[in-house]
């Protein structure tokens, strides 16, 4: 490792940008011309739309053009779909209502968009929304996905009967009846995972922009993966075919999930470019964010384990209710299946499994996948029932885990999911080191005589990063290969760019993918520039999602260095008269092994593009283009302990230590990973204590702002404790694993079982707010 | 339609703004200013904090005209030339932001909350002091760390000027 190359912990090339305002959002983009929009939305939940009357908001000042679902349909824009086909058991295929971008005959959420107003300005735009006038008839509306099968509950679409999507499952129900046939103990629990919304910083933005003279469109928009918003605008909403749109996602701030998805606003703002002349912006404030950004979560499970009488785990059975709104969102179908119950069978040797999920529909904003994506659903089951099963027989918590873990790989669950590598025991043994767990009784008996109940709880999450195989995905319904490219090319005088598929929206990738080429060829990291985020510069690659911008974007990195290495050693040997097995790349230069005859970098470089002195036979140039396609998922896996004092007379939790020790695999930049975990951390902790959005039952969201909607903030979170060990994933040249999601994936469920095992009470919804808390005191003492 | 003219980053400005355009808009759309950031509707997230008058304040909690006639640094005046000032190098030397959108908040409310704490500050007084800035990547950990590295540096300074004076 060099001071810039793979293990180093480098400073951030990007953050200069960032920290004197330079940063480049959609929000900030000027186009000539460019003028505002306002969309008016729904505010029911449940209606038909009986009149749409637009005359008063096209008389009002600075208005240019009030458009409707009706004129988006004529001009023959498609519907929204959802890219991942799932089956139900009996075969049948989901059942996907129609998505309108605008909807013309009826809304199915509050927030759903009706109208573009386009004006001069953002306040004219916002004045006009207000003067449409919309009649509606109102309809009964159900929010709550358990309700919402029951006879007579308002159907949400046409084409989903008693508004279920699907009805799927996976494993085998026989050996698991089978298993609790001869079980000794039999776990049950219900287990609530709780809707989120996902509150990027930076909100949704989209800046269409048709160019008549050209007959082309451009979109600026706050994409996780713009080459797959604009395979999607073309191939199924009929925007534009691919070669006349250029989808460019610049700095977006923050995505966690809810910026893979292609939404209505872009589709309709390069529309609405088109329809009126001039490029058209519109920018979510913070209530549109809450109404319309996909929310995760949201599932009602019930679980039961079998453990035979030695407290071998023998089978698990799962059903989960999983409601996914009022319209399938681009992977919504993906999230509660393959991303969640493939990972049901936790760090554990389970011989016995069988899940049942049904997709249902409400009339509540679309739900898809957020940091962590089915991940932390699976795993709050399993470590959930997990510390119950402990506290259930009288064992620790710990060893009842190490007891069941998985120790030898690779391992095939009966879930679909091979585990590659992992050492889970050392992942413990660290956190519980960390965390002096042997010493919790001492720190019990001394928060109690202040008053207070100290509890502490674990959980030994494992993840599935990288997504996948493409041919794996391929089978399973996905509608895209799962891959990603990447370009180098060096220039004439050795700086080097690399153009990739993946998309950094805080991730780092400026710095890390960087280190990766100046840990290959010697190249500072001031000379390396890395390019992504603009279909017109990059060719076609799949983003970011899913912990996979190191495990498949590095990859395919490492595939065109390896290329652009052969040729490059190809020249220094001819120039050097020497053999090309001999070259060596040293110190910036490539030299022959053992001698001090040498060529320097960029005296290669520039040979390669002069051409006056090539191998006979060698095209000019030094460039290359990989394609890196997993052999298999990647699987992180870790364990976190939390320490809680509550308040009995209030209710109020403080976390008082946090633990992580996470494998991830090698490392490229330790402190980049660092900030991965500090954040999934938080956004887990915030779910387990603070987090929740809630619809009444007419399906108004009542936590529609950050007035009502409890984000972590620094008070509420703790400094934490983390540290790595490392199995290193064998599946990928790197043999990185991921760690954007582990945070988010592993904490809850360690920070339920922490209060939990303080109040004495197992029964604890999340959020754990001080009134929950202190509810749930109050209940175990009558 | 009210004239706004203001001291900003140590320019005089003017421009003609409507009377319900807020300081933020301002600031980003007439002055082209696009560090300061919106991130919210309440006034909760502290994405869009300037200095007006040498205070911390949240650029969408003021309207354009209340604020003419004042002196306004944003994120973009912090720095001294090419050199960063001390609360900007601590962000990025402990990595306290990774998508940057909350950053131009942050560190114009931690330059304000340390000149306000010349004794020096611990984590409970960051941690608190930060109730009006959401960050939604670092989990704050690095946010807390950069500073209290920034007070330190800052605090050293201090003494060194004063040192030598």
């Amino acid at each position: 490792m060099g001071i810039e190359g793979v293990g180093a912990r480098v400073a951030r090339k990007e953050d200069k940008r960032f920290i004197t305002g330079a940063g480049r959002y959609v929000d900030d983009m000027v186009v000539p011309g460019m003028k505002h929009a306002a969309f008016v939305r729904s505010p029911h939940a449940h209606a038909q739309i009986k009149k749409i009357d637009v005359k008063k908001a096209q008389g009002m000042p600075g208005v240019i053009g009030v458009l409707t679902g009706k004129e988006l349909k004529a001009d023959g824009i498609g519907n929204l779909i959802c890219g991942w086909m799932i089956h139900s058991k009996d075969g049948s295929p989901m059942k996907m209502g129609a998505w309108s971008p605008l909807a013309f005959d009826r809304v199915r959420y509050v927030g759903d968009a009706v109208v573009i107003v386009v004006a001069e300005t953002k306040g004219q735009a916002r004045d006009a929304a207000e003067a449409v006038e919309i009649t509606y008839k109102e309809l009964k509306a159900v929010v709550d996905a358990s309700k919402a099968m029951d006879k007579g509950a308002p159907q949400v679409h046409p084409e989903a009967d008693n508004n279920l999507i699907f009805d799927w499952d996976i494993g085998n129900a026989d050996d698991t009846a089978a298993a609790f046939n001869k079980a000794a103990h039999v776990v049950k629990m219900d287990i609530i995972n709780n809707r989120l919304v996902p509150n990027a910083m930076e909100p949704r933005a989209a800046l269409g922009h048709y160019d008549k003279a050209e007959d082309h469109y451009t979109c600026w928009t706050t994409s996780q993966n713009p080459h797959v918003a604009r395979l999607v605008m073309s191939a199924f909403y009929n925007v534009a075919p691919e070669n006349k749109l250029r989808v460019i996602a610049p700095d977006v701030g923050g995505g966690f999930g809810s910026k893979i998805y292609i939404y209505p606003e872009e589709i309709v703002c390069l529309w609405a470019s088109k329809k009126t002349g001039v490029p058209v912006k519109w920018v979510a404030d913070r209530t549109e964010s809450f109404l319309t950004d996909a929310h995760g979560r949201d599932h009602h499970t019930h679980a039961e384990m079998a453990f035979d009488k030695d407290h071998r785990i023998l089978g698990l059975k799962v059903e989960t209710q999983a409601n996914l709104g009022a319209y399938m969102s681009l992977f919504s179908s993906a999230t509660p299946t393959y991303l969640y119950a493939t990972l049901l069978s936790g760090q554990y040797n389970i011989p016995a499994i069988h899940a049942n999920v049904k997709a249902i529909y409400t009339n509540t904003a679309p739900v898809d996948a957020y940091r962590g994506a089915g991940r932390p659903e699976a795993t709050f089951v399993m470590e959930r029932m997990m510390e119950t099963a402990a506290r259930q027989f009288g064992v620790s918590p710990a060893e009842l885990r190490r007891k069941n873990f998985v120790t030898s790989f690779p391992h095939q669950t009966p879930v679909i999911m091979c585990y590659d590598a992992g050492d889970y025991a050392a992942s413990l043994d660290a956190a519980m080191k960390a965390s002096d767990y042997a010493g919790f009784a001492k720190r019990k008996a001394a928060a109690a005589k202040k008053g207070l109940l100290r509890g502490i709880g674990m959980s030994c999450y494992i993840e599935a990063c990288g997504i996948a195989p493409s041919a794996a995905v391929g089978s399973l319904g996905a509608g895209v290969g799962l891959w990603e490219s990447a370009e180098v090319r060096v220039n004439a005088v050795g700086t080097i760019e690399v153009l990739t598929g993946s998309h950094s929206h805080g991730q780092g990738h400026e710095t890390t993918f960087a280190q990766l080429v100046n840990e290959r060829f010697g190249v500072p990291l001031d000379s390396v520039s890395i390019v992504h985020g603009d279909t017109d510069k990059v060719q076609m690659g799949m983003g970011t999602y899913g912990s996979r911008s190191g495990a498949v974007g590095m990859s395919a990195i490492v595939k065109a260095l390896d290329k652009v290495e052969a040729k490059a050693k190809k020249i220094a040997a001819h120039l050097l008269e020497a053999d090309e097995g001999d070259i060596i790349i040293e110190n910036g230069a490539l030299k022959v092994a053992g001698t001090d005859k040498n060529v320097p970098w960029f005296q290669m470089a520039l040979a390669a593009y002069t051409a006056h002195n090539l191998p006979g036979g060698m095209e000019p140039g030094l460039k290359e283009t990989a394609f890196y396609d997993p052999s298999n998922f990647t699987f992180p896996a870790g364990c976190y302990i939390c320490e809680v004092e509550v308040d009995p007379e209030t209710g109020v939790t403080e976390i008082v230590q946090f633990v992580a020790a996470d494998d991830f695999g090698n490392i490229i930049n330790p402190m980049i990973v660092e900030g991965q975990v500090h954040g999934g951390l938080a956004q887990g902790i915030g779910q387990a204590l603070l987090e929740g959005a809630y619809y009444d039952n007419s399906g108004q969201l009542l936590t529609a702002s950050y007035m009502d909607y409890t984000m972590p903030r620094a008070g509420d979170l703790p400094s934490f404790k983390i540290s790595t060990s490392n199995t290193p994933c064998p599946g990928n040249p790197l043999g990185i694993k991921g760690c954007g999601e582990a945070g988010a994936i592993g904490s809850p469920p360690a920070v339920i079982n922490a209060i939990t095992d303080a109040i004495g009470s197992n029964d604890l919804a999340m959020p754990a707010s001080p009134s929950t808390v202190w509810a749930a005191i109050r209940a175990t003492k009558h | 339609m009210s004239d706004v003219s203001l001291m900003v980053n140590g320019k005089r400005v003017s421009g003609a703004a409507e009377d319900r355009t807020l300081l933020v808009h301002f600031l980003r759309e007439n002055l082209g200013l696009t560090g300061t950031h919106v991130g919210c509707d309440t006034s909760q997230c502290g994405a869009c904090v300037v200095h007006v008058d040498g205070k911390a304040v949240k650029s969408c909690t003021m309207l354009a005209v209340q604020a003419s006639g004042s002196t306004v640094l944003t994120i973009e005046g912090l720095a001294n030339g090419a050199d960063l000032h001390p609360v900007q190098a601590a962000f990025k030397e402990h990595h306290g932001l990774q998508c940057g959108f909350c950053t131009p908040g942050m560190i114009m409310t931690a330059t304000d909350m340390i000149s306000r704490h010349p004794e020096g500050l611990d984590e409970a007084t960051v941690r608190a002091e930060l109730d009006g800035n959401i960050c939604r990547c670092t989990g704050y950990h690095n946010i807390v760390k950069a500073i209290l590295a920034a007070s330190k540096t800052m605090k050293g300074s201090k003494g060194k000027a004063k040192q030598a004076a």
